[in-house]
């Protein structure tokens, strides 16, 4: 039976499927580092009962940049890790953009670690909770046992326990974190981490060059 | 033979499947290609990971398994054996069940599909089809 069958055909078969693959493959990590740049008609309103996210930078900064994101998405986190250090320290800090967080909850298991945020909010630890959650996101999602983790976080960036316990156990803020959720998702947005920048907006992370050059852009615009 | 070689092919098919929902899940690729719309959904509910990795991580060497075990049973000595046949239906029949498992979640508990979830799940049911026929009709084959 074996010999019916061309070996060579077999072997050219594996070979059209090893090309194929790796060229998907390749085309979709390639596809802008990971990401696609779309121009939207005018920045998306905040409905009154959706949060608009949490800012840091100046008021006056000429450019804002909408960051959705969810805790639980491996390119967030890279993101954070990889190009949040220099975005702040060389765009928000210098005033040139303004940083806006939104978080955008993917699913039931994204709302924990967004309300965590939003209770070490309250007390004024909100970026301080982003970076423990974006940068330990293997942990917690791995641990099994993440609301104890979100715990110890809050207690490291100097958060009154208690008042976060109280918070946590409330689920103070489980309402507007859906409602978030539905207003993102009604203005098109469906994958994290999403950035609207000026009229553009740019799916899956992006390098900082990339993020700055579109600053640049956006800014050049407004004026 | 035939069925090992398409075995092979489709083990193929699904590891390379398995590598992109692996390297997306490590942050390594952009949005999910998804025609679904509950890819994301699927792919970062808690139940994408198991014992701290990737579920697709585990697809991945599962396909990889498979497929090294058909290229294996394709070489001379191992040609005339039944020994590769058999492997290749015990593992494709862990990979059912444990595929069954994840389409499961994704209709009852996670209320959402991941489209290469359900070709991983597709190729993996169509290998161990094909891998038992082979087998079943294995006397036939070699007389």
């Amino acid at each position: 039976m074996a010999g019916q069958v061309n070996m060579k055909v077999f072997y050219g078969v594996l070979g059209a499927i090893v090309v194929i693959g790796a060229g998907a493959l390749w085309m979709a990590r390639s596809s802008a580092g990971g990401s696609v740049t779309q121009i939207i008609d005018a920045p998306i309103p905040v409905g009154t009962s959706a949060f608009a996210g949490y800012v840091m930078g100046s008021d006056t900064a000429p450019v804002e940049i909408v960051e959705h994101a969810d805790f639980t998405c491996g390119a967030c986190s890279n993101f954070a890790i990889l190009q949040g250090p220099d975005v702040k320290r060389r765009l928000v800090e210098t005033g040139v953009a303004r940083w806006r967080f939104r978080g955008f909850a993917l699913h039931e298991s994204s709302l924990l670690p967004l309300h965590a945020a939003a209770c070490a909010a309250e007390q004024g630890r909100f970026w301080e909770m982003h970076d423990s959650l974006m940068f330990n996101q293997r942990d917690w999602i791995g641990s099994g046992q993440p609301l104890k983790e979100f715990r110890d976080y809050a207690r490291a960036v100097g958060a009154d326990l208690g008042e976060y316990d109280t918070c946590m156990e409330e689920g103070r803020y489980a309402a507007r974190i859906r409602v978030t959720r539905d207003e993102i998702a009604a203005s098109g947005i469906h994958s994290t981490p999403t950035f609207d920048i000026g009229n553009m907006r740019v799916l899956g992370a992006i390098p900082f060059d990339s993020v700055r050059t579109l600053v640049e852009k956006a800014a050049a615009e407004a004026r | 033979m035939i069925h090992r070689m398409t075995a092979a092919a489709l083990s193929l098919i699904g590891f390379f499947v398995a590598l992109y929902l692996s390297l997306w899940k490590l942050g390594l690729m952009g949005p999910l290609v998804c025609s679904t719309g509950g890819c994301e959904t699927v792919q970062l509910s808690q139940y994408s990971v198991l014992l701290g990795i990737p579920v697709a991580m585990y697809g991945l060497a599962g396909f990889a398994l498979l497929f090294l075990v058909s290229i294996a049973g394709l070489q001379g000595r191992w040609m005339e054996r039944k020994g590769p046949s058999v492997l290749l239906v015990v593992l494709s029949s862990i990979g059912v069940v444990f595929a069954a498992y994840l389409t499961y979640l994704e209709a009852a508990v996670i209320h959402a599909w991941c489209q290469w979830c359900i070709v991983c799940a597709v190729t993996i049911a169509t290998i161990f089809i094909v891998s038992l026929a082979g087998l079943v009709r294995w006397p036939r084959v070699t007389a």
